[in-house]
């Protein structure tokens, strides 16, 4: 009975660790600011083909270049489409971009990572050698080539922003496997007889996540901003097809006729870069092992 | 005696620096240390701060690959061990680590911690390894319910009981603890060191237990090695060493132990400074520099442990004519009052321990 009692009053004195960064989390307001704004685009994407607007390539030849009104929200372009429906859609091509390139620099970055700083040696010297090559390039210059190289297109732009954001995840994950390597549970992992693979992935992988979640979530909100720099260049995604960045690209064009062309695809770069920058922090605060 | 583990001629040297050109500079962290360890005792390490003894223990199980020598078990040599025989190996030696908090993984789970080891070495099904989990936690006084806990939950002291419980949990036949209970609260560390004893017994282990004072294994060793700059100076069995030493260094380590007893100890320090940098080892015995007892011989010719008899070995030229102060003699030094206390309070340690064992 009493140690059920000291039992219950212990696991209530000392919560689990999910629950501590959630609450930590939620009690930064920026944060959970970042996480709704993030969370808007994304539901807004998703229902796209729900939503009561008028497909994003219909073109309306009686309303061209108007301003906002009832029947246009956000006004509509220079043949007629409507603006805020191509808004809708172009959050699809940003925030894919945003996701799939990220998603390809982490599955090439970090296993490269891991295997530089568990490994040491030529290979740590062979991988270190080429990431810092690659990091010498800007990484837009280095996204703009690639895409250039590959030819214009959604895909290659996030191929190409892929590729460039490989160096930020090799380095981070080698520095971070060389920090857990130097931990005693790796070493008590080897007492067992553990596998390399084992120790990687069951030892190494958990305990390098928090900090590739953070950058991952930050690196999101770069990769946005280089889809709609390659799609203002016209490298990636390809008209009649709507991305925030190629709608700026035309409506530069019209910026005295037709500001509103600019301002909204503008705005909402703005606040989904600003969200997954909140986000970003609001993780890297709350997943902070100093705190616990 | 038969030996479960010994080493022979066993090294170990770190590279410090190594320029572009020229030689590297190196350090022997262990330097030639040839052991046997006998299979159901007690053997503790004993040497202070970087005189090697924690990269002798990884030595043990080859945590670290060594320069030179040998460490046999079972009629195997680990140090020449192909990388899959020494895994399964793995099964029968385990390592208990100094730091509670940096040594389990904080991502898994008690119960996963202590399941790995089953798990790896394929013993018992699921069901048999989550029982096993449960016994384990009880036997190290835990409960069976903290298996769903994380390490980061638990004190030091229960962290440690995790630590040992993961050791356990593949049957090994040698536990090797490098400082096992130093990290720990004074009062936890008796708590620990009574806790190995009683597994010792249970679980018909083989402890090696390293420290860095000879109080904290006082009572729990069977033997005792001495170790200087990566050199084993004394071996002997604990009570021999505790109440005769025979190196002048064993003699120090035991004059730092505190003895309760008024006017017990000269007002004297036995040995002054560090030790010396163990790049360079000054020549003939190491430990001259610091020894109260050094002739000419010391400072030019290198002692070699020699069997003294009794099962007792020594790396000192003057073992033989020196008459060095052990514990006992302290103890003896005792006003008669304080010497009456410390009985009265041995035999009701001696019927508190009898009493709590249910046999």
């Amino acid at each position: 009975m009493t140690s059920l009692a000291t039992n219950l009053a212990t696991s209530e004195a000392l919560p689990r660790r999910q629950s501590r960064v959630w609450r930590k989390f939620r009690s930064n307001k920026a944060a959970l600011l970042g996480g709704i704004i993030v969370a808007f685009f994304v539901i807004v994407a998703l229902l796209a083909p729900l939503l009561p607007v008028p497909g994003p390539a219909v073109t309306d030849w009686g309303a061209v270049r108007q301003g906002p009104s009832a029947a246009h929200p956000f006004g509509t372009d220079e043949i007629g489409r409507d603006v805020l429906s191509r808004m809708i859609w172009g959050a699809r091509a940003s925030l894919m971009a945003g996701v799939v390139s990220v998603g390809i620099a982490v599955l090439v970055g970090v296993p490269l990572g891991v295997l530089s700083g568990y490994l040491r040696g030529w290979t740590d010297a062979a991988i270190s050698r080429v990431t810092e090559a690659l990091l010498a390039a800007p990484f837009l210059i280095l996204a703009i080539a690639l895409a250039a190289f590959l030819g214009p297109s959604l895909t290659n732009a996030m191929i190409a922003i892929g590729i460039s954001a490989v160096p930020i995840f090799i380095r981070l994950a080698r520095g971070q496997t060389m920090s857990v390597m130097t931990e005693d549970y790796v070493e008590s992992a080897r007492a067992v007889g553990l596998t390399h693979w084992a120790l990687i992935t069951r030892y190494i992988v958990p305990n390098i996540f928090p900090p590739i979640l953070v950058q991952g979530t930050l690196t999101i909100a770069t990769a946005i901003i280089a889809e709609a720099s390659l799609s203002f260049l016209g490298l990636g995604q390809q008209p009649p097809a709507p991305s925030w960045g190629s709608m700026l690209n035309v409506a530069k064009n019209f910026l005295e006729q037709a500001p509103w062309m600019a301002l909204y695809p503008g705005a909402a770069i703005f606040l989904v870069v600003l969200g997954f920058n909140l986000l970003g922090d609001g993780l890297r605060d709350a997943l902070d092992p100093r705190d616990h | 005696m038969t030996a479960i583990l010994s080493t022979r001629g066993l090294r170990k040297d770190f590279v410090t620096a190594k320029p572009l050109f020229g030689e590297a500079t190196v350090v022997q962290a262990v330097a030639g240390v040839s052991l046997d360890i006998a299979a159901g005792e007690t053997f503790a390490i004993v040497g202070e701060s970087g005189c090697g003894k924690s990269t002798l223990a990884r030595l043990l199980l080859r945590l670290i690959d060594p320069t030179a020598g040998e460490v046999w078990y079972k009629g195997e040599d680990l140090a020449s061990l192909p990388p899959a025989r020494l895994r399964a190996l793995r099964r029968d030696l385990q390592f208990i680590f100094q730091d509670p908090f940096s040594s389990l993984n904080p991502q898994m789970s008690v119960g996963a911690l202590i399941e790995e080891p089953m798990r790896v070495h394929s013993i018992g099904t699921r069901t048999e390894r989550r029982a096993k989990v449960a016994d384990l936690l009880t036997r190290v006084g835990l409960r069976p319910e903290h298996a769903d806990r994380y390490p980061h939950e638990f004190s030091g002291g229960q962290r440690q009981r995790i630590g040992i419980a993961r050791a356990l949990a593949s049957g090994p036949t040698v536990l090797i603890g490098d400082e096992p209970v130093s990290a720990l609260d004074v009062s936890i560390q008796a708590q620990v060191v009574n806790l190995l004893e009683d597994l010792k017994d249970d679980f018909g282990l083989t402890l090696v237990i390293i420290a860095h004072d000879l109080a904290v294994i006082r009572h729990m060793a069977d033997r005792v090695a001495v170790m200087y700059l990566g050199e084993v100076v004394e071996c002997a069995p604990a009570g021999d060493l505790y109440a005769h030493p025979l190196h002048p260094y064993a003699e120090a380590l035991l004059a730092a132990i505190p003895v309760a007893s008024y006017g017990a100890r000269p007002a004297r320090t036995m040995v002054e400074g560090d030790p010396p940098n163990p790049i360079a080892p000054p020549p003939g015995c190491k430990f001259h520099p610091r020894c109260p007892y050094a002739t000419d011989i010391c400072r030019v010719e290198r002692p070699v442990l020699a069997d003294m008899g009794g099962g007792r070995t020594v790396a000192c030229h003057r073992a033989t004519e020196l008459s060095l102060q052990g514990l006992a003699d302290l103890e003896q030094a005792r006003t008669p009052a304080a010497r009456g206390r410390f009985a009265l309070y041995a035999q009701a340690m001696a019927d508190k321990t009898a009493h709590n064992r249910p046999e």
